[in-house]
């Protein structure tokens, strides 16, 4: 080493040795202060409230709806009548004659076989028993004014929640209640009961095998149409599911996407030139098309959606137009972004031949930003599907609302969860058709 | 085959010809997939416009009805509305607040997911593929629907609305900074190894330093977006200051000062937020 590297080593030495200080300040600030926001929002936010208030029986319920679905066998204790009823909904209700293969009629006494060997025996108007295995059985039945339990040891076990009024059974097998009016027993099973078809329609209960053959058979269940007509209208009518208009509102969720993404890059492309500084002549011009921008992109979709639903009431327009004002702003900013970035000799060499701006921009610009251009809207089409979701949640229109509504219902758990795997589906498909579509037109 | 064959005007005229038979063919299919993107528009339109309650037509005349009886109401209360503004200023900290955290819980998933998830760095190997899937599902979820089954489980409160936002966060964060990741010098690391480092050890002293500028400013385009998230979430569930934008929205007339102050707070932050931020990515990607 030559005495002037090392006296220039000796220059540089305070200034490195400064930085790595500071390098080895920030390696331990950083950590520090995140560390110390995260205990921040720890209070903030309530965490130990949280484990107090934290609902984990409404979790249970949530999971076990997911998959598993309930059947009520109700009597009313007035008149003695039975209904059998799929989450106890109308829709759901056994037409007269017609029961699972776990409930048995013979008069007035009904039988219904539960779960692990449990069963609950129905007499009469106004008295149930139920039998656990191993433990014995237990009797309820109407005195007076009220409700009264007999068990075989005369103790009251933890499963039983009885009052004077009111008899309550929770077991692994089912759920018994009793009131003075009714009597209720939820047999849990596994499934999505009556997806395909509901009760009332032919196809309930048939195989797929079965179904393929009666649509192929000459043999009309209904003379009026043929039979894979009918399965098909049978399907897409199901009362209990409504999968027509649930593939509506995923059409419509989708058409809100496309609309507005497109909408906003057709109306950005213009406006970009405008912003763009090797476009725009005028500071002035360009700024108000900045400073529009802007403004559009921080008044945020929220507040477009709020502004616009008053105007357009609930709807996919709505919407549509929510997400093309909100992303007029990001693409325009982006846009104008790429056109800045431009190459000027190709639009040179254009205005050497004598070419019109028009045509400049036609050939010189275009074809430069189309890749850039493209890529940004196939994303923000992607994205926006998901947006869309919310945005109808807002304004009333495409999944998000049946989503929202029957989430606020509390109980449709597992519809909750049939929109959830579409709109999964749904985002997923959008996400690799954008990519698809993005390497077909990027590349040729 | 000669020049002179090359060159002779029979071969320069059949040559052209194919050129421009190209070129019109390229044209036709342009102006076929221009043709069907508008019909596509078109339609599309008519059939959001048909599903919509009010028409597009009725709609339009009175766009600037609610605004302007919104505004006229605040400029009525002008007075009041600074003080208004202030009293939206706790439930904005706990929007920020629940952006914030969110960013920042999912900035570390994400990062860790991104470095098992890129090919060179993974610490095993053949769990990229699911670490990938686990990823892309967590960004498949749109925040509501996380933020709403929490809100019944967990109760209300701004804890559910941060967990939601900080999954998708993991799962769009992790995507990027993987992509970042992907480009990283792989020298160093395996300077590190071959002393000896163990695996977090090669990361965080081979691979953070020089992916650190860019997932830092891919973090902060994340929160922009989480503090809108989160403003939305609290109008669909609960918390911040988008529950206060509902409550008052509901109450309408009478309550639209206040509506005009939580406006204007979240238009301010936004803004503020938005071009702090890009300031803080520039100098992070150009470094100076």
């Amino acid at each position: 080493m030559t005495i002037a590297t090392a006296t220039a080593a000796q220059d540089v030495l305070p200034t490195v040795t400064r930085l790595i200080a500071r390098k080895r300040l920030i390696a331990f600030a950083a950590p520090a202060a995140i560390l110390a926001y995260f205990i921040y929002v720890f209070f903030a936010f309530d965490f130990m409230g949280i484990a107090e208030r934290a609902r984990m029986d409404n979790a249970r319920i949530l999971l076990s709806d997911f998959v598993s679905h309930k059947t009520h066998v109700s009597r009313d204790n007035r008149s003695g009548d039975i209904r059998i009823a799929i989450e106890g909904e109308a829709k759901g209700l056994y037409p007269e004659g017609m029961s699972p293969d776990w409930v048995t009629r013979a008069g007035d006494v009904t039988q219904i076989e539960l779960k692990h060997g449990h069963s609950v025996t129905m007499t009469g108007r106004d008295r149930v028993s139920y039998t656990y295995p191993g433990y014995g059985t237990v009797d309820i039945a109407l005195a007076g004014g009220g409700v009264d339990l007999t068990t075989p040891d005369g103790q009251v076990p933890d499963w039983i929640n009885a009052s004077g009024t009111r008899v309550s059974i929770t077991t692994d097998g089912g759920r018994l209640s009793m009131t003075r009016a009714r009597t209720e027993v939820f047999r849990y099973q596994w499934g999505w009961e009556l997806f395909w078809f509901t009760l009332d329609s032919p196809f309930y209960g048939k195989s797929f095998g079965e179904l393929a053959a009666l649509s192929l058979s000459g043999e009309r269940v209904d003379p009026e149409r043929s039979n894979f007509a009918n399965i098909v209208g049978s399907f897409w009518n199901n009362q209990m599911w409504r999968h027509g208009d649930v593939l509506w509102a995923i059409f419509e969720t989708i058409l809100m996407a496309f609309l507005g993404t497109m909408s906003a890059a057709i109306v950005a492309l213009p406006l970009a030139f405008l912003a763009a500084s090797n476009f725009s002549p005028f500071v002035a011009v360009r700024q108000v098309a900045r400073r529009f921008f802007d403004f559009v992109r921080g008044v945020d979709g929220l507040i477009w959606t709020i502004i616009l639903s008053r105007a357009f009431g609930p709807g996919p327009l709505t919407g549509a137009l929510a997400i093309a004002i909100t992303d007029t702003g990001s693409f325009g900013k982006m846009f104008s972004e790429a056109l800045e970035n431009v190459d000027d000799k190709q639009i040179e060499g254009l205005a050497s031949t004598g070419a019109k701006p028009a045509l400049r921009y036609r050939f010189g610009v275009i074809p430069q930003i189309m890749p850039v251009l493209l890529s940004q809207v196939l994303y923000y089409l992607e994205s926006n599907t998901r947006s869309a979701t919310v945005i109808g949640a807002i304004t009333g229109g495409g999944i998000g609302l049946l989503l929202t509504q029957a989430i606020t219902t509390q109980k449709d758990w597992e519809e909750v969860s049939y929109y959830i795997i579409l709109i999964l589906v749904m985002v997923m498909a959008m996400d690799s058709f954008s990519g698809w579509l993005r390497r077909k037109l990027i590349q040729g | 085959m000669s020049d002179a064959t090359l060159h002779s005007p029979a071969n320069l005229r059949q040559m052209q010809d194919s050129y421009m038979a190209m070129v019109r063919r390229k044209r036709m299919y342009g102006g076929l997939i221009l043709v069907v993107f508008i019909a596509l528009m078109a339609s599309g339109f008519l059939v959001a416009d048909d599903r919509n309650a009010g028409g597009f037509w009725n709609g339009i005349t009175n766009i600037f009805q609610f605004p302007s009886e919104v505004v006229n109401e605040a400029a009525a209360n002008a007075a009041a509305l600074p003080g208004l503004m202030l009293n939206a200023v706790p439930s904005l900290i706990e929007t920020l607040n629940i952006a914030l955290a969110a960013t920042l819980v999912g900035a570390l998933v994400g990062g860790v997911f991104a470095l098992l998830a890129t090919r060179g760095l993974a610490r095993w190997p053949g769990m990229i593929g699911l670490i990938r899937r686990v990823m892309d599902t967590l960004r498949a979820f749109p925040e509501i629907v996380v933020a709403l089954i929490l809100i019944f489980i967990l109760g209300g409160g701004p804890v559910p609305a941060m967990i939601a936002i900080a999954l998708h966060t993991a799962g769009a964060l992790g995507k990027l900074f993987s992509e970042v990741a992907e480009n990283a010098d792989l020298k160093p690391v395996e300077g590190l190894q071959s002393v000896g480092a163990t695996w977090i050890q090669r990361m965080i002293l081979g691979v953070l330093p020089q992916v650190a500028p860019n997932w830092l400013s891919y973090a902060l385009l994340r929160f922009e977006i989480n503090i809108r998230a989160s403003a939305i979430l609290g109008f669909v569930g609960e918390g911040g200051i988008g529950h206060d934008l509902k409550l008052a929205m509901q109450w309408g007339h009478g309550r639209y000062d206040q509506v005009v102050a939580i406006f204007i707070v979240l238009f301010l932050t936004i803004v503020v937020v938005d071009q702090t931020s890009s300031h803080f990515r520039d100098k992070l990607v150009k470094g100076h």
